[in-house]
């Protein structure tokens, strides 16, 4: 079976050639099978979040190859990815747009990868499309679809962002922290959401997170990255008997430094 | 009374002339968020095509739309400059607009294209009218209805056109590109058609005054850019923000105020040259007095 995502010496520098060159991807490779729900654990500047936005065709790699269902995604475009591949920012102001209602919102993530024309976006069969869609997670958003994202909790936009980004078409889904700027009861109740839609539409998913509770209980697999490599990667029962304080102790192996890092005020 | 009658009529001539103007900077400088120069270009690009046109014998419609086309023509190009050479896209715009300026000499041939006497989208109204028994003359009575007319349908086909999926596309490109490009939208496609939709408005507004004033000149287009600003930031200032239907009603209503303010201040007997002055004060006060209205409220 060809694996869905497959990344082959994937390497980034940033500044490279200037004193203040960095390595944030060191020789990547990763292989994801369709339904893998991979959480992503590592300190500041590990390369988590470098490794989600290369994945996505933000950030360009300087040598290796990324593919995609066996197709090669390395030179394509963030917006010739997006057909099949979701992701969601840690701020909630990036996966939305603010200035404009859900409903318009959720009208643009439908027509994900799709030729847009002069079809009128929001109508009534599809507002019955997205009260439906709206409805289970429970915020009550299904009877606010023609108020400004704006207006809504950082919380409320996440969940909304989580809906656009597997509303239509994707097959990867991409959460780069996306729990991280919520109050932790909000944050208990998107991710609650997050597993659900995982599992209902059975996305293949990476999640970024630095809740090592959350790294452990979610997904079936679970990968550490630490200076650009990845220096972990357990999974099935292997992950399911991993606990907190053996994470910790793995990072402390590999010099992290734990006193500055906010993993361990997570913990 | 009469002087009143005059000022009222000629707020609403200018004021619904002006109102595409209006429209093409709503656009670029609240959707897009930044100050497209290339409108100091394409605004006097839309008179010229338009006057090259009317003095060759060219129907004053085709020619008023001609020029609309010219001026998404100049959109695209700076469009283009901004996406695909990566400039920035207020460096985009005043490259557009140094090359328009020499553009617009060459399609006029001369700095000023007087058009006395040739028709105009008005004039030619007005005689279609008289051929089915109408006895209307062009003047300013006769032109505020076409303008109007010809302005309702301008912001209906807007209203229209940012309702649907490429309209919400264009919408979001200025508002969060990182995200609609996150759902497969090319963001320089829908710059490409913002700049172009923008500019064609531009563009006709250029070729309706310029057929309402009698001339295109090469320096019609100097200081217009700030000039749709500050009637898209009063009307913002007293309508507020909404919906996009409401914005394009304070872009309309806004420009008919500005062109009222600049009448009184022309009747307090400022002179012709103080008029830059009072537009930059008025561009001043709409962008600080919705501020004092927060503070005040709170």
């Amino acid at each position: 079976m060809t694996p869905l995502l497959e990344l082959a010496g994937v390497t980034k520098r940033f500044h490279a050639g200037t004193p203040s060159e960095a390595v944030a991807l060191r020789n990547i490779t990763l292989t994801l099978a369709a339904g893998d729900f991979v959480t992503v654990i590592g300190s500041n500047g590990a390369g988590k979040s470098t490794l989600l936005k290369t994945i996505a065709g933000m950030i360009a790699p300087d040598a290796g190859t990324i593919s995609f269902d066996g197709r090669d995604i390395t030179h394509l475009p963030v917006y010739r990815r997006a057909a099949t591949i979701g992701r969601i920012a840690q701020d909630p102001g990036d996966s939305t747009c603010a200035a404009m209602t859900i409903e318009e919102n959720l009208a643009m993530a439908e027509r994900r990868g799709m030729p847009r024309g002069l079809r009128r976006a929001v109508t009534q069969t599809a507002r019955a499309r997205f009260v439906a869609a709206l409805a289970p997670i429970g915020l009550g958003l299904e009877s606010r679809l023609g108020i400004r994202v704006v207006a809504l909790s950082g919380g409320q936009r996440q969940a909304l962002a989580l809906l656009m980004a597997t509303l239509a078409g994707a097959r990867l889904l991409l959460l780069d922290e996306h729990l991280a700027a919520l109050d932790p009861r909000t944050a208990d109740i998107v991710m609650d959401l997050t597993a659900r839609v995982v599992a209902e539409r059975a996305l293949t998913t990476l999640m970024v997170t630095h809740k090592m509770q959350d790294a452990i209980r979610f997904g079936n697999r679970l990968i550490m990255m630490h200076a650009g490599a990845i220096i972990l990667d357990v999974r099935d029962d292997a992950k399911a008997a991993l606990t907190v304080e053996a994470l910790v102790t793995r990072f402390h192996e590999v010099g992290s430094e734990m006193t500055e890092d906010r993993v361990l005020l997570t913990t | 009374m009469a002087q009143f009658q005059a000022l009222v009529l000629n707020m609403f001539e200018q004021g619904f002339l002006f109102a595409f103007l209006g429209l093409g900077v709503l656009i670029t400088f609240r959707f897009f968020r930044f100050p497209d120069l290339t409108a100091e270009g394409s605004y006097p690009l839309g008179g010229a095509v338009a006057a090259a046109l009317l003095v060759e014998g060219i129907d004053p419609f085709l020619a008023s739309f001609a020029a609309a086309g010219a001026g998404a023509v100049a959109g695209t190009i700076t469009a283009l400059i901004h996406t695909k050479l990566r400039i920035n896209n207020i460096i985009a715009g005043i490259i557009a607009m140094t090359a328009l300026y020499s553009i617009n000499l060459r399609v006029m041939g001369k700095a000023n294209v007087p058009l006395l006497n040739t028709p105009t989208v008005f004039s030619e109204t007005v005689d279609g009218l008289n051929r089915f028994g109408f006895n209307l003359h062009d003047n300013v009575y006769t032109t505020i209805p076409i303008a109007l007319v010809l302005l309702v349908a301008a912001a209906v086909l807007l209203v229209w056109f940012f309702a649907t999926d490429l309209g919400l596309a264009v919408r979001a490109t200025g508002q969060n590109e990182t995200m609609i490009a996150s759902l497969g939208v090319d963001t320089d496609r829908t710059k490409m058609v913002g700049l172009a939709l923008s500019n064609a408005f531009i563009a006709f507004s250029g070729a309706l005054v310029a057929q309402n004033h009698g001339f295109a000149d090469i320096g019609m287009g100097i200081g217009i850019l700030v000039t749709g600003a500050a009637a898209v930031l009063i009307g913002e200032a007293i309508f507020g923000d909404r919906t996009v239907a409401w914005w394009v009603l304070a872009a309309i209503c806004g420009t008919v105020i500005y062109r009222l303010l600049v009448a009184l201040a022309l009747r307090v007997g400022l002179q012709p040259v103080d008029l830059r002055l009072v537009t930059a004060v008025l561009l001043l006060l709409a962008l600080t007095v919705p501020r004092w209205r927060v503070r005040v409220l709170k």
